[in-house]
């Protein structure tokens, strides 16, 4: 799939809440195809300590409109400017980055996703829906004020939620969920996006029961295209860059 | 119309920018942002004897206006490069160096002749300077005894280009760079990355899993500056410069400080496409400032 850098055009800040940002971008022209599971890299060099690129997500794209979403977690200072972009604003990308989740077999599908996580997993699930299958999404935050984007999601599918407080859905976290405790799982396929123990769990769930698992990882990377050779993961073929041969792995693959 | 070729020890290069190894791949990452026909040359990834996995993740650590990086030579090795990657490159119209490293003399000299046989590769660059393995690597270029042997022995069975990346992390680069040039060099290429650390505050961890790294980006490019002066002052043989390279002007600085071509590492990972504006800078750096010849650049600070 080819690979692009261009500058988009900021059309919309919408601040979820103290943490979470929604960038609408738009694209100068036609956007060209992206598939699910897919990233882009955002230039932020222009902070004092921030030079590298960030890769990030893509959330969800508008092909009517040529307009991508980004879900931007503020962690650190690149993340903090990509938060401080303003509506006119430009945002260089090099994208589409990555391999992509792969359709499933099967129309059971459940997609987990847990804090800023979440973000490919809307894409994906639109995705399905366009080719008739309704998703069922299991949505984990520490507090309720962490599951956002619900709306959403609600559009594409039954949406299940946990929080670590119990303030809204099962208390604890995704693996507690009912859908995840039962012994005979009404699922053919899991995707799952978060933290690196979330996923863990959840593969290991999906390995007990027979059901196809496919993980996209978050680690750290210089490039994002496959030169630099910085965001390995170990696999059953040795290392392989999470940038090009990942972000989505299937989940029997990694040496975890 | 200014001429921007460069002879590189009778080596025609069509300009001076080439890119750096390990920070260009194969050439192929890049084919979707630019024809990468139009650099000068390219440094494939280092390449070892033997398959190498590399240093465990985390292998990268952002720092100001740099990165560290222990990737550890992470490579199939120098036949499956010849078997494979060599014959979907080597069509490229543009120099091909294979960066060459080992953990002993013998297999730095098996590795060179490999790439001796293939025609479409001009030259070499030794690598004796990669701080992010055990063995070798940047043992060879931190004492001139060593950094001799490697290069006389390379020396006698490589019969094309050499040219020897040189460390930042010794005391006197330029007795190492005068050294190498005795035992056979045709180029240095200058500088590898510098020993560096970063420590993760929060978790009281080192950041990269091999704990020091070596750092690159603009951060480093002062030093490298003064280093290609200091090598400058001493040899015969062209300088390829590096270190932090991020435009046209960062390029041209290096030339004036006696550098005849450079390499632009870290800056590719940022903008896919920034050897295409480098060339062109220079161009018009040339333009602007009365130069015929972009070679007329090379040493010409006004001291």
């Amino acid at each position: 799939m080819k690979k692009y850098v261009d500058d988009f055009k900021v059309i919309k800040n919408e601040r979820l809440n103290h943490e979470y940002v929604v960038l609408t971008l738009q694209h100068p022209g036609k956007l060209p195809p992206m598939l699910p599971g897919q990233f882009v890299e955002v230039r932020v060099d222009n902070g004092p300590n921030t030079f590298l690129r960030r890769p990030i997500s893509i959330h969800d794209i508008d092909e009517e409109n040529n307009t991508m979403l980004l879900l931007v977690q503020e962690i650190g200072e690149g993340t903090q400017l990509m938060c401080a972009l303003k509506e006119g604003d430009t945002c260089n990308m090099v994208y589409p980055l990555g391999n992509s989740f792969a359709m499933p077999d099967k129309p059971r599908v459940l997609l987990v996703g847990g804090g800023c996580g979440i973000a490919p997993l809307l894409f994906m699930g639109r995705r399905l829906k366009a080719n008739g299958i309704e998703p069922q999404f299991l949505l984990g935050a520490r507090t309720a004020e962490g599951l956002i984007a619900l709306d959403a999601f609600k559009q594409l599918g039954t949406v299940h939620t946990t929080t670590e407080d119990g303030s809204v859905g099962t208390k604890g976290f995704v693996i507690h969920h009912p859908v995840m405790r039962t012994q005979t799982p009404d699922i053919d396929q899991i995707y799952t996006c978060g933290p690196e123990a979330m996923m863990k769990v959840v593969a290991k769930y999906a390995g007990n029961h027979n059901i196809k698992c496919q993980v996209s990882l978050e680690n750290h990377m210089a490039c994002g295209f496959g030169a630099c050779l910085c965001c390995v993961a170990e696999t059953l073929d040795g290392n392989k860059c999470t940038c090009t041969d990942g972000p989505v792995f299937d989940s029997t693959y990694l040496k975890w | 119309m200014v001429d921007l070729s460069i002879d590189l020890n009778g080596l025609d290069l069509k300009n001076p920018v080439m890119t750096a190894s390990g920070t260009f791949g194969y050439g192929e990452e890049f084919m979707d942002f630019f024809d990468v026909s139009r650099l000068g040359g390219i440094m494939v990834k280092g390449t070892t004897l033997k398959h190498r996995e590399g240093n465990p993740y985390p292998r990268m650590a952002e720092t100001p206006q740099g990165m560290l990086n222990a990737v550890g030579l992470q490579n199939k090795g120098v036949h499956y490069f010849a078997d494979t990657i060599y014959p979907r490159i080597k069509h490229y119209d543009t120099h091909l160096f294979v960066n060459v490293s080992g953990s002993t003399i013998e297999e730095y000299v098996e590795t060179a002749e490999v790439v001796n046989a293939l025609d479409h590769i001009p030259g070499i660059e030794l690598n004796i300077s990669c701080p992010n393995v055990k063995e070798g690597g940047m043992a060879f270029g931190t004492s001139c005894p060593s950094a001799v042997a490697v290069v006389e022995a390379v020396r006698k069975v490589y019969k094309k280009h050499l040219m020897v990346k040189l460390s930042p992390n010794v005391t006197n680069i330029a007795e190492i760079a005068k050294a190498v040039e005795d035992a056979g060099a045709d180029s240095v290429s200058l500088i590898n990355t510098l020993l560096g650390m970063a420590i993760d505050v929060k978790t009281r961890k080192p950041i990269l899993s091999t704990i020091t790294g070596g750092l690159s980006g603009p951060a480093v490019k002062p030093i490298a500056v003064r280093m290609v002066w200091q090598v400058a002052q001493v040899v015969n043989i062209p300088i390829v410069g590096m270190g932090g390279i991020m435009n046209a002007n960062d390029a041209i600085e290096f030339m004036l400080a006696g550098a005849s071509a450079i390499q632009v590492g870290t800056a590719n990972f940022i903008d896919p496409a920034v050897t295409l504006k480098i060339i062109d800078g220079i161009e018009a750096y040339c333009k602007e400032h009365g130069f015929a010849k972009a070679s007329d650049l090379v040493g010409a600070m006004q001291a």
